[in-house]
């Protein structure tokens, strides 16, 4: 099935990406209003809440150029030695930056 | 009882006060809005269309893949799928908020979940993590991350040609540096760290062999099982939730 571009057509097809948005952002808490939350449930969701960056992140990283890497690389490093996120994102960012310009000056 | 049934109650003051906490991220989210808007008018998105896919969609990276697949036509279940699979996450995240959102009218519970993305999630539940109960940073962290990108596509449609390379500048790393520092900012036992582990493994595999975009949910759902059979010994606070059930 495919929709045409057309003002109506686009209307239709951003209706749709809502609707499958709101459905991921509702649909895990209506599920878990049918489920008992043990401590088994609860300790579950716990360690899935941090995990869940971490399998954003790692992908991320292996996946990523040189400036990724030294984003990540730096923001680590920042955040456990400093314990303050925004020094360390700071950090992370201008690593990406610096790491990305000095390699395309030595491309060019 | 209203009260005894829902206790969460909403402090406004803490409503704004998380609002402006979320606010210099809020302003990388602006530029990240920008590319976005850039994007969408050139793949043939008119202004008003871009602002208002932000503005109801308001999920930044499956937006950017949806407007990858733009065309004279488009193919409706390719563009679910790939909405979905993005998203999916957002159905593990709001689990995560559930022990908390149980404790908030359902109106509420639902109308917040409006406002769950990625950076007032991760607040909200590392602070959780850390036994404090912040539901008013989805609230207000989650208002001013949406009209940041609201605001941003908007920037990105009107004067996106004056836009310099956001990757250039690193902008690109913006939620991966938050989302990281959130994590490292969290509790850390030998628990979490395996967890971490096997997450990192399960992601990274998925990645590689699993279809598109399944690689954080597989991750997330191998380091709750780690926690499943792996309890936390809890000191003293033996919850006495006999009277509840």
């Amino acid at each position: 099935m495919t929709i045409e571009t057309t003002t109506g057509g686009v209307l239709v097809l951003i209706l749709i990406m809502t609707l499958v948005t709101l459905a991921t952002r509702f649909g895990g808490v209506f599920i878990m209003s049918f489920v008992r939350i043990s401590p088994r449930i609860e300790s579950f969701i716990n360690t899935m809440a941090s995990s869940v960056l971490i399998a954003i992140i790692v992908p991320m990283a292996f996946g990523g150029d040189a400036g990724a890497l030294a984003a990540l690389a730096v923001t680590a490093v920042v955040m456990l030695t400093l314990k303050k996120p925004l020094p360390a994102i700071a950090a992370g960012i201008l690593a990406a930056a610096l790491v990305r310009y000095s390699l395309q000056s030595n491309l060019l | 009882m209203k009260n005894a049934a829902y206790p969460y109650q909403f402090q406004p003051a803490k409503v704004r006060s998380e609002l402006i906490r979320m606010l210099p991220i809020s302003l990388f989210v602006v530029a990240f809005g920008a590319a976005f808007g850039l994007a969408a008018v050139q793949e043939g998105l008119g202004p008003i269309e871009s602002l208002l896919m932000s503005t109801l969609v308001f999920a930044g990276a499956s937006q950017f893949a949806a407007i990858d697949m733009w065309g004279a036509e488009v193919s409706v279940i390719p563009v679910m799928v790939v909405v979905f699979a993005i998203n999916s996450r957002h159905l593990l995240m709001g689990a995560s908020l559930y022990p908390m959102l149980k404790d908030v009218t359902p109106a509420k519970r639902y109308g917040i979940l409006l406002l769950l993305t990625d950076a007032n999630w991760a607040v909200s539940a590392q602070e959780y993590q850390s036994g404090r109960r912040n539901l008013e940073v989805i609230l207000g962290g989650g208002l001013v991350l949406w009209l940041a990108w609201i605001v941003g596509t908007w920037l990105g449609v009107y004067f996106g040609g004056l836009l310099q390379d956001p990757k250039s500048l690193g902008m690109d790393m913006v939620l991966g540096c938050f989302l990281l520092a959130m994590a490292l900012g969290g509790k850390k036992n030998p628990r979490v760290l395996v967890a971490w582990t096997l997450a990192a493994v399960a992601s990274l595999a998925a990645w590689k062999w699993l279809p598109a975009n399944t690689h954080v949910v597989a991750g997330a759902l191998a380091g709750g099982v780690v926690g499943y059979f792996w309890l936390e010994k809890k000191p003293e606070e033996e919850p006495a939730e006999g009277a509840s059930t």
